[in-house]
């Protein structure tokens, strides 16, 4: 075992100290150059409180990413997105676990290229059983069929696809992160209380633009709303022709309330506002975007999250850092209240009623039973402004108004 | 003889009144008490100082950056308010209604609690997960407690033996010894625990869990849970009863439970725990006070920007009170 392997779990253990230590130089070279060695001395009072005290281990698998280009390069992409998140879960389970003899250690994983054999699906999740899947679609996929992952809870923080949650939804796989029709149905309320119901939909030609312009379409006839035009986007590279020109021809021609756009790549979305043919409002991937967390979010106790993430990580939160700390207090609140680091207990806990999480958005956060999906407000913003945060008022729902947004029980094709 | 005329006129008015007081509980005209309340606006950065009994705001005061929990000191001269963005909690003299200084608070004060005979304040800080115990007169932290994450209610018990801390993110009661400021127990309860309260006699400990919607009785010498109530507003879905405050009278009868979105305060019998009812107030309720005769309760109402005046001997709201942007906390003096 590596020292640097050594001090990872260290985070994980003591995740508060290491971090604080972050705070001085002198300590940082301390933390850096002499931890092995204090290590030594730390063990022995760490190994004197720990004689009753379950290791509780969560494997945190993420994947080399392969980034498309896009637009601008503007806000820098964290490296450790996502697995920020995750430490600072951690670091608050373990002060739970201080006081209820539980120890939670982040392991990290990257999921290969090639991906994971059946063979060799033992080696890499070492017969760990409590799994967060920061993974593309088809390396999601891939896990979930794996024999070693059978046994074990996968908490997916990335997906968006509605497919997971109907006809490709599993016994053993969670999702943080709100679906592509969660995203839509929080915009489309807002849009129908605006009264701005005559959609121009614009879509990008990915396969994922696709998807959430089919969720779009699912929401618009859902909330009343009706899409007056649909138009693709399609990349060509014609020097002649700038955002400037292109885009009010684009729009031209068209009477619409609010353009809607799907491009989750964002490879055009931003050039759209303030360059349409009619002065109108941009919404959807760009402009006001369907989030489940946001920088301008202070409400509910938003903020104090929002700082201690700062704290520790010098960054602030993003969406995927929010879905990884859900996965993980999830994890957390379900060994401490059932007192059982056994799957199928943590299973039945987080689908049952009695499971409420904290997500500092206003309600309590749960998993919907027919589908792993975790219910949730959706968050509208805008660049440097929150503007509403769905469901929105008025719509009503016979349990819980969160079920306004995605597929409800009553429409699952989840048989599982 | 013009004096003792009129004297005599006043005797008489005066008699009158007292007629008039006598018999209005019957007529149910129970009259406000002739208190002070102080609350803290946290985004107007400011104390608004209302007058119940007439029903007006008399003046606002600026303080320092998101006034939240505030206390008055045990002789009734001056006012502590947490300033949490200023990460103080700043001395107000009653009289002047100027500050006369700051107390250190440790980082982002919020709620905090005043000993039942000593001048010491127990202080939540949110940002650091610790308690830090303040000794008004020394102006200084004199102790720090570790407890959970994101620690909100704290309570001092009447006998002066415990103070308990909740953290909202823990979701745990932390016993602290009072004395040797170590924490001694632990209490798990339901998801986000916000507001703490002890009953008159220290035998009992109100808990609000704001997440679960429900609320929990403490037994202060087993410390473990005796009953829990579950909110339920009829015609409102249940993810809307998030409880905050909670006060117990001193006579053990009633609880009152501020229910934030849910918009009410529901009224608990303290002996059955069966919940009474639950009286309309402002949007998004979060503190309450009594008034110094315990005939009135008074809540803060976040979103709705007022104050609400409950009368107890009929358990109806007679009043609000517009006070400005986000009232928090409240303090009441006689």
């Amino acid at each position: 075992m590596t020292c640097g392997r050594l001090r990872k779990m260290y985070h994980g253990l003591w995740g508060v100290k290491v971090l604080n230590f972050n705070k001085s130089r002198i300590m940082n070279f301390f933390a850096k150059h002499l931890f092995c060695l204090s290590l030594i001395i730390i063990l022995i009072p760490v190994n004197a409180f720990s004689a009753h005290t379950d290791l509780i281990e969560i494997v945190y698998i993420s994947q080399e990413q392969f980034r498309k280009p896009a637009l601008s390069n503007l806000d820098a992409i964290a490296k450790d997105e996502g697995l920020q998140g995750a430490l600072l879960a951690i670091q608050d389970n373990n002060t739970t676990g201080k006081f209820t003899g539980h120890n939670f250690v982040l392991i990290e994983k990257k999921w290969p290229e090639r991906g994971v054999s059946d063979a060799d699906s033992h080696t890499f999740l070492e017969n760990k059983s409590l799994l967060v899947a920061a993974l593309d679609d088809n390396a999601l996929v891939r896990i979930k069929l794996l024999a070693a992952a059978q046994s074990a809870l996968i908490m997916d923080i990335v997906s968006r696809a509605d497919s997971f949650r109907q006809q490709g939804c599993a016994d053993h796989l969670f999702h943080v992160a709100p679906s592509r029709a969660m995203r839509a149905d929080a915009l489309a309320q807002y849009l129908l209380k605006k009264r701005w119901t005559r959609w121009f939909l614009v879509l990008g030609p990915t396969d994922e633009d696709k998807l959430f312009a089919q969720a779009l379409k699912r929401a618009a006839k859902r909330f009343g709303s009706t899409i007056v035009t649909e138009k693709t986007w399609v990349h060509d590279y014609d020097a002649r022709r700038t955002a400037q020109g292109e885009v009010p021809v684009f729009t031209q021609g068209v009477d619409y309330d609010v353009l809607v756009v799907a491009d989750e790549q964002g490879l055009f979305g931003e050039y759209l506002s303030y360059r349409t043919w009619q002065p109108r409002p941009v919404i959807g991937t760009q402009g006001l975007v369907p989030t489940a967390w946001h920088r301008t979010h202070e409400q509910w106790g938003a903020v104090q999250i929002q700082n201690r993430f700062k704290a520790q990580s010098g960054r602030r939160m993003t969406e995927k850092d929010y879905a990884a700390y859900l996965a993980i207090r999830s994890y957390g609140e379900a060994i401490i209240r059932t007192g059982s680091g056994d799957p199928e207990q943590i299973k039945a806990y987080l689908l049952g009623d009695q499971f409420t999480l904290q997500g500092y958005k206003g309600k309590p956060l749960s998993f919907r039973s027919w589908n792993g999906q975790l219910r949730q407000p959706v968050l509208l913003a805008a660049a440097r402004s929150m503007v509403a945060t769905a469901p929105i008022a008025g719509f009503l729902h016979p349990v819980t108004e969160l079920d306004t947004l995605g597929y409800d029980q009553r429409e699952t094709q989840c048989d599982e | 003889m013009i004096r003792e005329k009129h004297n005599a006129m006043n005797r008489e008015m005066i008699s009158w009144v007292r007629f008039v007081l006598l018999l209005g509980p019957l007529f149910g005209l129970n009259s406000v008490a002739a208190d002070t309340i102080y609350v803290t606006l946290e985004k107007d950065n400011a104390v608004a100082i209302v007058d119940p009994e007439r029903g007006v705001l008399l003046t606002t005061i600026p303080v320092g950056q998101r006034p939240r929990g505030i206390v008055l000191s045990h002789d009734q001269s001056q006012l502590y308010v947490a300033t949490s963005d200023d990460h103080v909690i700043q001395v107000i003299d009653v009289k002047t209604l100027s500050p006369v200084g700051v107390l250190p608070s440790g980082d982002d004060p919020e709620t905090f609690a005043l000993h039942a005979k000593e001048e010491i304040l127990y202080v939540s800080n949110e940002d650091d997960s610790s308690v830090s115990i303040v000794d008004v007169n020394k102006k200084q932290v004199i102790h720090t407690v570790g407890v959970g994450v994101e620690p909100e209610g704290v309570a001092v018990s009447p006998d002066g033996q415990w103070v308990v801390s909740a953290s909202e993110t823990t979701n745990m009661i932390h016993w602290i010894d009072a004395a040797s400021y170590e924490v001694v127990d632990n209490t798990l309860v339901d998801p986000r625990p916000r507001g703490v309260s002890f009953t008159a006699d220290s035998q009992y400990l109100w808990v609000t869990s704001e997440l679960a919607g429900t609320v929990t009785i403490l037994d202060v010498n087993s410390r473990q849970i005796i009953k829990t109530i579950t909110l339920a507003v009829p015609g409102l879905n249940a993810d809307r009863n998030q409880p905050v405050g909670v006060l117990i009278d001193p006579e053990m009868r009633w609880a009152y439970v501020a229910m934030g979105p849910a918009n009410r305060v529901a009224v608990i019998n303290a002996k059955t725990y069966a919940i009474e009812d639950y009286l309309l107030v402002g949007e998004r309720v979060w503190n309450l006070a009594f008034s110094s005769d315990h005939q009135w309760l008074y809540s803060t109402n976040g979103v709705s920007n007022d104050i609400s005046i409950i009368d107890l001997t009929r358990h109806k709201v007679t009043k609000s009170i517009k006070v400005g942007h986000f009232p928090w906390g409240l303090a009441v003096k006689p």
